[in-house]
């Protein structure tokens, strides 16, 4: 398992998912993505399309006007 | 046993698409969705950047209907590509810079491309005759299918008994007679097919997707290409025309301001690719400075920044500029009045 970050910040939806749709497709089941915004739209967006395509949601945090999304990638 | 036929369903997030992608999987044919993302597309997250439109939804409606109807949606970013459909639009523009049939015809092509490199049997789109007076219209149907290169690939589920058979109709991929006639831009037919599926929610229908349709937007959109003195544009370019109130006082220069804390917010991204202006001496909005201004254009741009903030009753204020390298100097300005301010610096 290895651990990627995404910069998707300033990026306003829904690029952050399409980043992060082009981005997974290149990591193998397991691997884990941290994604990184700005664009508060992002806290229904990737947990959206994480459950479309049965990927998981680790964690989703905000802070300071950012906010980050951790998912695994699925099988 | 026949193969389970594959479709690509156009998805916008509106209910005419959701409807044909549920009408055309109801007869058992797989269908996944498709999206382009031109950069011009109006979702509840550019609207979010302001504070008080914080309280509107934020979902992605696309991608909201892709998991109400259970299906796989792809997201393509067509920014690039998108660029000659604007620029040079066939079939010109509709009442503002909207080139909607080429746009159309753009968008069936790039999933017909998505068919052929994925295996799958046709397109299906929401469209309806009369629908739209530019891109749903008899005359544009056949139109679309044939300069996008769809052909008879293309099925309009919710219009099809009004057209002739295609080839997922011709095929028994989908039975005709299950399939629609609707025509005209009323929306009680696609209302009760909705509460017909059982579909309780569903996002505004008809129009309003896209910020080309917009007068206002258009207007920004034509005032950077005749700055420019090209139609060329950046995806930086077309976003800071979605935000702030945008000035332009002389042809070398504007002034994108701030309308609130959730702009500035946004804004505050830009630092290092404009020139910025904040007045530090009472509160006020940040303001980036879009061109080349010269030396005297400084002491414009902050008498009408200074008009944005509390500074605007102000005899003098202090207006700190900061350089994309960060460096920063202060000028004092008397705040332009609303009476010294032209209207038609305002864009």
């Amino acid at each position: 398992m290895n651990r990627h970050v995404l910069n998707a910040r300033r990026l306003l939806c829904p690029l952050p998912v399409i980043r992060t749709q082009d981005k997974v497709r290149q990591l193998q089941p397991g691997d884990q993505l941290e994604v990184v915004c700005t664009d508060p739209g992002v806290l229904q967006d990737i947990p959206a399309w994480c459950r479309i395509n049965g990927h998981k949601v680790l964690e989703t945090k905000s802070d300071n006007h950012e906010y980050v999304i951790v998912l695994e990638v699925s099988g | 046993m026949m193969k389970q036929p594959k479709a690509i369903a156009l998805i916008s997030g509106g209910l005419d698409s959701m409807l044909a992608a549920k009408t055309v999987m109801a007869q058992g044919v797989h269908v996944e969705g498709i999206n382009f993302f031109t950069g011009f597309c109006v979702e509840g997250h550019t609207h979010a950047i302001r504070e008080k439109d914080r309280t509107k939804p934020k979902r992605n409606n696309a991608l909201w209907v892709a998991e109400q109807l259970g299906i796989k949606l792809h997201i393509v970013d067509v920014i690039e590509e998108y660029k000659q459909v604007l620029t040079k639009p066939k079939h010109g523009y509709g009442a503002h810079m909207n080139p909607c049939l080429d746009c159309k015809i753009f968008m069936v092509n790039k999933a017909r491309q998505w068919v052929a490199e994925n295996g799958f049997d046709f397109i299906i789109t929401g469209e309806v005759i009369g629908q739209r007076p530019m891109s749903q219209r008899k005359w544009t149907m056949p139109v679309i299918a044939k300069e996008s290169g769809a052909d008879d690939r293309l099925l309009r589920p919710l219009c099809a008994k009004n057209l002739p058979p295609t080839l997922p109709e011709r095929e028994g991929w989908v039975d005709r007679e299950k399939l629609h006639g609707i025509t005209g831009r009323s929306r009680k037919p696609q209302m009760a097919m909705a509460k017909q599926f059982g579909m309780a929610d569903y996002a505004q229908p008809a129009g309003g997707c896209c910020f080309l349709t917009d007068k206002s937007y258009s207007a920004k959109l034509v005032d950077l290409w005749q700055a420019q003195g090209n139609r060329d544009y950046e995806l930086d370019d077309i976003m800071l025309l979605k935000v702030g109130r945008h000035i332009r006082p002389k042809p070398n220069f504007k002034l994108i301001v701030a309308r609130e804390e959730g702009e500035g917010r946004f804004l505050e991204g830009y630092k290092r690719d404009y020139v910025s202006m904040k007045c530090s001496s009472h509160s006020g909005p940040l303001v980036l400075l879009d061109g080349e201004p010269s030396a005297e254009d400084f002491y414009l741009a902050a008498s009408i920044a200074a008009r944005y903030g509390q500074s605007r009753n102000a005899v003098e204020v202090d207006m700190a500029i900061t350089g994309k390298d960060g460096s920063e100097r202060t000028i004092r300005v008397k705040p332009m009045t609303e009476t010294d301010l032209p209207k038609e610096w305002l864009i």
